[in-house]
């Protein structure tokens, strides 16, 4: 499996994930299960551990027990690196690009995953988001919000990943870009990937997931359909 | 007008040999965010490796290729592996010493394997004369201005049209993002430094092949000193900006050299050799600030718990028993010399009053300074001059005169932030030591400083000296000790932590940062006047930039942050200096490779830190958003803040 892509769309499985920083153990064993193929929403309120668990599966976190499983690939002892090459995409917190590159720069960094010329990487992009291409050659730094979640989003649309994770995709954005930016996702999983979501804005969350979990101080509380855990989410934000 | 032509085409070389070391440090900086300051002593090891192959007479071209392609890149590899990978993304002190450290002991290797001066020049790669618009030039003259305009260009193409010169960017501005690309950080800091190490070993054997002189082994290693301002000219960014800045730079320094400086005649010091280094210091003055970022994230330290008043004055009670004890031992008078130790004990307190004002600035504050030394030289040059020398006035002018001169460099600096701040600072000491000190009117050769005179009291005996110089000592760690836990001590921590918060509640960072470094300026001058003092006359090399910065290390090997550590550098510094000169480097060097490892130093390694009254409770922090940790100062206490999501 070393240097084989995943399927298309596997289900994650976390078993059993225990994690933290130094002497601080911030997930206190996660159990969840996201489906093959489907857009599942991660939601709780600040520090309930989201991040973290995200940057478990992605490998950059190492779990100090359980297991993380792409399909049937287990994700611990893997570098970030080879889990993009195998097809994992994640769009972290905050800006996910290169401030001091070009908007054209970036887009070559995104190559090194998408396994398809610059040419045609551009042409993607440009297409989805036609305001990128106006702005190909200034700093990515300079970028409005929206514009910088765009090209960070564009690694998904280029690099055709198995599995993507997105977290906090709506951080600082107006509402109208983010209903673009989820259009987006939904279009995205729509060709054949399992994506997980992690999300503080409920109903924004809640409108493209298939299916939905509620995690609060470390723990996952609630699983179930979208209309189930709007409720849910709402008890878990308040009692927080 | 054919002198001019002959001018320009001097002053062009001249700024390929800048530029040809400038972009070198451009392409370490771009690639890794270090700035290297052993990219001169890397190509002056290359140097001296091509001279060992020639002489067992291996063809110039074959050695060219060893030395530049194969050993080189070894280098590059090895010392990313050791030194650079733990500092990736890391814009603290760490990596400006850990380069300090890799010259040091570079130039130690050097002294050890092949002395100071090899009394060999290197014959040039190819021979012959060519006339260039009627002036003649020599073919490896020429050799040297191709390759620079080469250099810059195929670097500019590869930066920005290549995926690979492009990750070799990223890498600096963000390896966990990069890696989530698909590209592996590890490999593009190391191919950073492979590339780096390239280009050092080929200006290395190119210059020195250029240079007429034999192979020096000091010159050879701070020849990239002059090509800093063109770095910094480039921004430490754009590869074309900084070529077209080492031209400038070469082209103004020969004007300068042919035309002005004939007509200063003996009115000033010989600014030529100085040049660069003005212009560097003007370069970051200028520039505006956005220009001049940093790359790489903060990194920060818990501070160490101070000790308290009473827990300080037991201390020092303590220290002067010992130091009186020591004094038993010493015997005769000034003008009749003292004993090795005698000099080891006044060293120790004179260097060991620079260690307590790097512990103000660089512990305290954050603010690295390489020319505490060169306040030492105007502190022992004042000394020597006022009242006939010795005086108290002098004394006190030393430590006055001094802070008025730090306040004044500080001024114009305090914007800048860290690496810039270290150059201007560097730029400073190199512009005093190689400028101003050499001049028979300011230091020279040899100032008599005098024998110190105070109003009822007298030094002619080395004890007294001894005592004088200790009393300052431990009055100055007390003083040190009393601001850190003064208002003024919890801004500086607090300014240090975050400078945009230290803002918003209302505090003028510009001011305390200048009367940080004003306060370090005059302890240096007082420490100065102090050892001149002890020592009867002084000369330039006394104040050597390269001894300066060396001592700087000693201190952040110890601990940069506590007064036993300032204690300890100055102690060891001192011994060493005397018993194995050419050890000094190596000793440094070897010790800061243990600063990547431990960023505390020596004493803030497990038991050692229980020994020390200000010990270490912390460990290195980095912040990271949600789930890391950050230091804050909080009520002028020091607190820690965790956020875990």
């Amino acid at each position: 499996m070393s240097g084989q892509r995943l399927p298309a769309a596997p289900p994650i499985t976390v078993d059993g994930v225990r994690a933290g920083y130094g002497r601080i153990e911030v997930l206190h064993g996660i159990d969840l299960q996201v489906p093959a193929g489907s857009i599942f929403a991660l939601l709780g309120p600040n520090g309930a551990g989201k991040s973290t668990l995200l940057k478990v599966i992605g490998g950059h976190v190492r779990a100090t027990a359980g297991e993380v499983h792409l399909g049937d690939l287990p994700v611990g002892g893997r570098s970030v690196e080879h889990l993009a090459r195998l097809g994992l995409c994640t769009v972290p917190e905050g800006r996910g690009v290169f401030p001091n590159l070009t908007v054209r720069e970036n887009l070559r960094i995104w190559t090194y995953s998408a396994r398809i010329p610059l040419g045609e990487v551009e042409e993607r992009t440009y297409t989805a988001f036609h305001r990128l291409a106006d702005r190909r050659q200034q700093a990515a730094g300079t970028l409005s919000g929206g514009e910088q979640q765009m090209l960070a989003l564009s690694r998904a649309l280029v690099s055709d990943p198995s599995v993507l994770l997105v977290d906090e995709l709506s951080m600082g954005l107006a509402p109208l870009v983010v209903a673009e930016l989820y259009e987006m996702v939904g279009e995205l999983a729509a060709r054949g990937m399992t994506v997980l979501l992690v999300e503080q804005f409920v109903t924004t969350a809640l409108a493209v997931a298939t299916r939905a979990a509620i995690m609060t101080n470390g723990r996952i509380t609630a699983e179930g359909s979208p209309s189930e855990m709007a409720e849910a989410a709402l008890s878990a934000y308040l009692a927080s | 007008m054919s002198q001019f032509l002959e001018f320009t085409v001097l002053g062009l070389i001249l700024g390929s040999v800048y530029a040809i070391s400038a972009t070198g440090l451009v392409v370490t900086y771009t690639t890794s965010g270090v700035f290297n300051f052993a990219h001169g002593a890397v190509g002056m090891i290359a140097a001296y490796g091509y001279w060992e192959l020639v002489t067992h007479h291996v063809p110039g071209a074959l050695a060219m290729v060893l030395v530049v392609l194969v050993a080189a890149p070894v280098f590059g590899v090895f010392i990313e592996w050791l030194l650079m990978r733990r500092l990736l993304g890391d814009t603290g002190e760490r990596p400006v010493m850990v380069t300090l450290g890799l010259l040091a002991i570079l130039i130690g290797l050097a002294l050890v394997l092949f002395g100071e001066n090899r009394g060999d020049t290197l014959s040039p790669l190819v021979n012959g004369t060519i006339r260039i618009l009627g002036v003649g030039v020599t073919a490896q003259d020429l050799v040297i201005a191709g390759s620079a305009a080469a250099i810059a260009a195929a670097l500019r193409v590869l930066f920005h049209s290549f995926r690979l010169g492009v990750a070799l960017r990223a890498v600096v501005d963000d390896p966990e993002l990069l890696a989530t690309a698909g590209a592996s950080p590890v490999a593009m800091s190391r191919t950073g430094w492979v590339l780096g190490s390239v280009l050092a070993a080929l200006a290395g054997v190119l210059l020195a092949q250029q240079q007429q002189t034999s192979l020096d082994t000091y010159t050879l290693a701070l020849l990239v000193v002059s090509g800093f301002a063109a770095a910094v000219f480039g921004r430490l960014r754009s590869v074309p900006l900084t070529y077209a800045g080492g031209l400038v730079l070469g082209l103004a320094v020969v004007y300068f050299g042919s035309y002005a400086q004939p007509h200063l005649g003996t009115l000033g010091p010989d600014l030529s050799a100085a040049l660069p280094m003005i212009f560097l210091f003007a370069a970051l003055i200028a520039l505006p600030s956005v220009r001049l970022r940093a790359v790489g994230r903060l990194s920060t330290l818990r501070p160490p718990r101070v000790a308290t008043g009473w827990e300080s004055l037991i201390a020092a009670g303590a220290f002067c028993l010992v130091a009186l004890a020591c004094s038993m031992t010493l015997t005769g008078t000034v003008a009749g010399g003292t004993s090795s130790f005698g000099v080891i004990l006044d060293h120790t307190m004179a260097y060991g009053i620079v260690g307590l004002s790097l512990v103000l600035l660089v512990g305290y504050a954050g603010q690295v300074s390489l020319c505490q030394f060169a306040f030492m030289g105007i502190g022992a040059f004042l000394m020597g001059k006022v009242a006939g020398g010795g005086s108290l006035l002098g004394l006190l002018l030393a430590a006055v005169v001094c802070a008025a001169l730090g306040a004044l460099i500080a001024l114009p600096t305090v914007r800048l932030r860290g690496l810039y701040f270290t150059l201007a600072t560097f730029a400073f000491a190199d512009a005093a030591y190689t400028g101003i000190f050499p001049d028979t009117r300011v230091l020279g050769q040899g100032l008599n400083v005098g024998q110190i005179v105070l109003p009822g009291l007298s030094f002619g005996s080395n004890r007294a000296v001894f005592l004088l110089l200790a009393a300052a000592f431990v009055l100055t760690a007390l003083l040190v000790l009393a601001i850190r836990r003064s208002l003024l001590g919890r801004r500086l921590v607090a300014l240090q932590d975050s400078p945009a918060a230290y803002a918003t509640v209302g505090l003028n960072a510009a001011f305390t940062k200048v009367a940080v470094f004003a306060i370090a300026a005059g302890l240096a001058g007082l420490a100065g006047a102090l050892y001149g003092t002890a020592a009867g006359t002084v000369g330039t090399s006394d104040f050597d930039i390269f001894t300066g910065v060396v001592f700087v290390l000693f201190v952040v090997v110890w601990s940069v942050r506590t007064v036993s550590g300032a204690f300890l550098a100055a102690l060891s510094f001192a011994v060493l200096t005397h018993v194995w000169t050419n050890g000094v480097g190596l000793f440094a060097g070897a010790g800061i490779v243990l600063v990547g490892w431990t960023p505390n130093g020596i004493l803030g390694i497990g038991p050692l830190a229980r020994l020390v009254p200000e010990r270490w409770i912390g460990r290195r922090h980095r912040a990271t958003g949600d789930a890391g940790s950050l230091v804050g100062v909080v009520d002028g206490r020091e607190g820690e803040i965790r956020a875990a999501g």
